[in-house]
C-alpha cells in the first residue's frame, strides 16, 4: 500500500470550473424556457421562450463541442471511464451510512476525483441525456429543413416526445445532483470546492513531489 | 362642386324618409326601435360620401392617354343605361364578348375540381337563401340591365351595365329590376335621377367603392355576408387594412385581384389556399389574388432567428391566419346567425323591422325583420380556423342530406395537416336555421320577391313561397317544409392588420389557443405527451421527495449529534 497524505490541492482547473458553471447556467435557462414552451408554466411569452431556448441551446452545444475537445486533449476523459470498484459501498453509504456519521468510502485522489456512482451518473449525463437532448434538439430546430418529407408532422411528434423525455431526465438529474452537493463535510463544502477548485485529497509522495515541482500553484497547503 | 350640390339637394328627401320612420313609432319601454314596412334597399350609391374623420385619399396621378369626357361618342344625350353601354361598346368592341364570359354576367361557375355548377344562379346560401327566381330584387347586383325573370337575354351586349363598375362620380345607382310586393315600393322613393351624360363621361378604372356597391352589401346589407368586406373599406385607415389604407397605399380591389379581359382572380369557390409559385419570374404579372404573388414565400424580412421561424410557417399557415386577428373591425357588424323560423310576425297586419343592435359606427341594425326572421350580429370577431385546401364543396339544391346529422354544411371543404396542399385558414362561420324540403331532405328555393300572392316578402307564407320557388325552377318538392340548421364558411382574407397587430406566437402555441380545435398533429406549446408527461412529472416529483426525506433524516441525525454534516463551518 502506497502511503498517502491529505493535501489541499486545486483539483478542478479553471476551465473545468468555467465549463461546470456556464453549463449549469445554460441548463437552468434551457429547462426554464423549455418547460415554458412545453406549457408546464406560463411565466414568459412563447416568442421570448423560443428565442432564449434556441440561443442557449446553441451556446451549450458550442460549449460541449469545445469541452469534448478539451476532455480528450487533456486526458481528463479518463475521469469518466466507468468502473464499478466500490460502487456498492458508495450506494450503501448514501442510503444508510451517511445518516449515521460513517466516513465516505471513496477517497478522492488526483486520478479519481469522482466516486464510482458519481462517475456513472456523469457518464449517463454526458453520453445519454446530453446527446439525447442536443440530437433531438437540433433535429427539432431544423424542422423547416425536413418538413416536406411525407410524415414529417408525425416525425416532429416523435422528436419532440424524445426531447421532452430527455428533458425530464435532465431535471431529475439536476435535482439529485444539487442535493448531493450538500452531502459534503458541511452543506456548502462541495459548492465551495466547485467555485475555488480546491479540495483535500490524498496524495502519494510521488504525486506531491510532482505537483511541487511542476504545478506548485496547485498545492494550496500553507 | 356639382356633386356637393347634389348631396345637399338630396338631404331634405332623406330627412323626409327618416321622419316618416320615426313617426311610425318607437316602441316605448324598450330601447329597440321599430321601423314599420319593408326597407331592404341599401343606398350603396353613397359610396363616395366621406365623413370629416376620413383620412385624405392619396390619388395616383392618372396616366391615361384618353379623356373620356371629350369623346364625341359620349356626348349623348343619354337617357338610359343601355344607351351608354352601346356608346362604350362602339369603341371597346371586344369588351362585351369578354365580359359576357365572366361570372359577373353569367352568375354561373363550373367548378373545375368538383364539377359542381355553382354561381349565384344556382347556389343556396344561408342568408336570403337563393337569388334564383328572385332576380327582380337580387339581380340589382347583376352587372346587367333588367334581369327579372327567365326572359332575360344573356346574349344581348347592350344589357351589360358598364357604369356600375366604371362610374367614378358616385352618383350612379341601381334599383331592383321589378317592383315586388306593394309593401316594398317605399324603398326606392326619393332618389335623385341619374345624370347619364355626366356618368358616361366620367368613367374610370374601378375603385373599392365600385366593387363595394355589391361586394360590401352581400347577403342583404352592409357587411352582412363576409365579415371582412363592408362599407368601412371605402375609406379605411391603416389599422383596418394596411393595403387599402386611404391615407397610404390606397389599393383598389384589382390591385390584388389581378385580371385581364374582364376576368379577375380570387374565386371563393376555388381558392388558391397555398400558392406555391410566389412572386413568379421577375417582372411576371401573375393572375392570382394571393398574398404570395407579391410577398413571396419568405415574407418576414431579416436574417434572424425570428424571421426564419416565422417564414417556416408560411407553408402550413395562411398569411391571413396571423395577419387578420379579427374581422368586422371597421365599425360595421356582420351577421353570425339567422333564424328564418320566426319570419312573418306582423304588427297591425304589416311587416316591420326591429332595430336592436347598434354597431361600432353608430348605425342601428335590425335584429328582427318580418321578411327574414331573427339575426345575431358580431364585430371584432375572432375567426374559426381549419385546414383548407381551397376547394369548396357545396350543398346544392340537388344534394340530399340527413337533417338529424348535425348542421348541414352549405359549403364544406377538405384539408388536413398531412395534405401538403392545405394550410390553416381563418373563416367566418355563419349559422342559420332555414327552410328545407322535409320529404326529400334537400334545401329549397324560396320565392321571396314578386308582385304575386305567393312571394314571401309581403305575403309571409313559407308553404306557398317554397312551393312556387321550387315549381318555378322545376325542382322536385315533397310539399312539406321544415327548418334545418346550416353553417357556411367564409374564408377571411381582407382587413389585413398592421404587423404590430398580427397574432403573436402564443395566440396559437398555447393550451387554449386559437388552434386548440385542430387535431391530429403535434404543435409545440399546445400539445403534451400524455403518459410520457405523467411519467416525467412523477420522476421529478419523486426525486424531490427522495432528497427531501433524505435531507430531513440527515438534519435530524445531525441535530441528535449522531453526525456532523450540518455544521456551518468546517
Amino acid at each position: 500500500m502506497v502511503k498517502r497524505e491529505k493535501h489541499a490541492v486545486t483539483i478542478y482547473t479553471r476551465y473545468e470550473r468555467f465549463w461546470h458553471w456556464s453549463q449549469a447556467a445554460l441548463i437552468f435557462m434551457l429547462a426554464f424556457t423549455g418547460f415554458g414552451l412545453h406549457g408546464t408554466h406560463a411565466l414568459l411569452p412563447f416568442e421570448k421562450a423560443v428565442m432564449l431556448h434556441t440561443f442557449s441551446a446553441i451556446a451549450l452545444i458550442l460549449l460541449w463541442i469545445f469541452t469534448t475537445f478539451w476532455n480528450f486533449t487533456t486526458g481528463n476523459w479518463r475521469q469518466f471511464l466507468p468502473h464499478t470498484k466500490g460502487l456498492f459501498a458508495v450506494i450503501r453509504y448514501y442510503a444508510w451510512g451517511i445518516l449515521f456519521g460513517e466516513e465516505h468510502p471513496h477517497k478522492k485522489t488526483l486520478r479519481r476525483k469522482q466516486n464510482a456512482l458519481q462517475g456513472l451518473a456523469y457518464l449517463t449525463f454526458m453520453v445519454i441525456i446530453g446527446p439525447a437532448l442536443w440530437i433531438t434538439g437540433i433535429i427539432y430546430l431544423l424542422y423547416d429543413v425536413w418538413n416536406e418529407i411525407p410524415g414529417a408532422a408525425d416525425g416532429l411528434f416523435i422528436v419532440a416526445a424524445l426531447h421532452t423525455a430527455a428533458a425530464f431526465l435532465m431535471v431529475t438529474f439536476v435535482i439529485v445532483h444539487i442535493y448531493m452537493t450538500t452531502t459534503g463535510k458541511t452543506p456548502l463544502h462541495y459548492i465551495k470546492t466547485m467555485l475555488t477548485g480546491v479540495e483535500n485529497v490524498e496524495l502519494t509522495e510521488v504525486e506531491r513531489a510532482y505537483l511541487a515541482e511542476e504545478h506548485p500553484d496547485r498545492l494550496k497547503d500553507a | 362642386m356639382q356633386m356637393l350640390i347634389q348631396i345637399v339637394s338630396a338631404v331634405p328627401k332623406v330627412m323626409g324618409i327618416l321622419v316618416l320612420c320615426f313617426s311610425m313609432g318607437v316602441d316605448a319601454g324598450t330601447s329597440n326601435e321599430i321601423e314599420m314596412g319593408i326597407s331592404e334597399y341599401a343606398d350603396t350609391s353613397r359610396s363616395h360620401l366621406k365623413s370629416a374623420t376620413d383620412l385624405p385619399a392619396k390619388n395616383r396621378v392618372s396616366s391615361s392617354t384618353a379623356d373620356h369626357s371629350e369623346f364625341k361618342e359620349l356626348q349623348g344625350p343619354f337617357t338610359s343605361g343601355p344607351e351608354v353601354t352601346e356608346a362604350c361598346l362602339s369603341c371597346h368592341n371586344k369588351a362585351g364578348q369578354q365580359f359576357m364570359k365572366g361570372i359577373h354576367w353569367t352568375w354561373e361557375y363550373k367548378h373545375p375540381v368538383t364539377g359542381q355548377t355553382l354561381g349565384k344562379k344556382n347556389v343556396v346560401n344561408n342568408f336570403c337563401t337563393n337569388a334564383r327566381g328572385n332576380e327582380g330584387m337580387c339581380a340589382q347586383c347583376h352587372a346587367g340591365y333588367g334581369w327579372k325573370d327567365e326572359g332575360f337575354d344573356f346574349n344581348d351586349q347592350t344589357k351589360i351595365d358598364c357604369l356600375v363598375c366604371h362610374d367614378s362620380t358616385g352618383s350612379y345607382y341601381r334599383t331592383p329590376n321589378s317592383k315586388g310586393n306593394a309593401a316594398c315600393s317605399i324603398m326606392f322613393e326619393g332618389k335623385q335621377p341619374i345624370d347619364w351624360n355626366k356618368v358616361a363621361q366620367s368613367v374610370a378604372l374601378p375603385t373599392r367603392s365600385n366593387c363595394g356597391t355589391c361586394h360590401f352589401y352581400g347577403g342583404g346589407g352592409d357587411g352582412v355576408k363576409h365579415g371582412d368586406l363592408d362599407s368601412s373599406l371605402k375609406h379605411p385607415d391603416k389599422a383596418l387594412d394596411v393595403h387599402m389604407d386611404a391615407g397610404g397605399l390606397n389599393f383598389s380591389c384589382t390591385e390584388c385581384h389581378q385580371g385581364e379581359g374582364h376576368k379577375w382572380s380570387g374565386s371563393r369557390y376555388n381558392m388558391d389556399a397555398k400558392d406555391e409559385e410566389g412572386v413568379g419570374k421577375p417582372g411576371q404579372r401573375r393572375l392570382v389574388a394571393t398574398c404570395e404573388s407579391c410577398h413571396g414565400h419568405s415574407p418576414h424580412p431579416g436574417n434572424n432567428l425570428k424571421a426564419v421561424k416565422l417564414n417556416g410557417h408560411t407553408d402550413r399557415v395562411a398569411c391571413q391566419t396571423c395577419h387578420i386577428p379579427a374581422f368586422a373591425r371597421g365599425g360595421v357588424a356582420t351577421k353570425t346567425d339567422w333564424d328564418w323560423r320566426t319570419a312573418g310576425k306582423l304588427k297591425n297586419g304589416e311587416g316591420f323591422n326591429l332595430k336592436g343592435y347598434t354597431q361600432g359606427n353608430g348605425e342601428h341594425r335590425a335584429i328582427y325583420k318580418s321578411i327574414k326572421g331573427d339575426f345575431k350580429y358580431g364585430e371584432n370577431l375572432t375567426p374559426s380556423y381549419a385546414w383548407f385546401d381551397g376547394v369548396m364543396n357545396y350543398t346544392t339544391i340537388e344534394t340530399t342530406f340527413d337533417p338529424k346529422a348535425g348542421p348541414v354544411e352549405i359549403n364544406g371543404f377538405n384539408g388536413a395537416y398531412d395534405d401538403e396542399k392545405s394550410r390553416i385558414w381563418p373563416f367566418k362561420k355563419m349559422h342559420a336555421t332555414q327552410p328545407y324540403d322535409k320529404g326529400n331532405n334537400t334545401l329549397v328555393y324560396m320565392h321571396l320577391w314578386g308582385e304575386d300572392e305567393s312571394a314571401f316578402w309581403g305575403n309571409y307564407d313559407f308553404g306557398k313561397a317554397i312551393k312556387v320557388g321550387m315549381e318555378k325552377n322545376n325542382k322536385p318538392y315533397s310539399g312539406e317544409h321544415g327548418f334545418v340548421d346550416t353553417v357556411s364558411y367564409w374564408p377571411i382574407t381582407h382587413m389585413v392588420a398592421p404587423k404590430s397587430e398580427a397574432l403573436n406566437c402564443s395566440g396559437c402555441h398555447a393550451k387554449e389557443g386559437r388552434l386548440s380545435e385542430l387535431s391530429g398533429f403535434y404543435m409545440p406549446g399546445r400539445d403534451g405527451f400524455g403518459w410520457l408527461d405523467i411519467l416525467g412529472y412523477l420522476a421529478v416529483i419523486g426525486a424531490l421527495l427522495v432528497v427531501l426525506v433524505h435531507g430531513v433524516i440527515r438534519f435530524v441525525m445531525c441535530k441528535k449529534r449522531v453526525t456532523e454534516h450540518c455544521k456551518a463551518e468546517e
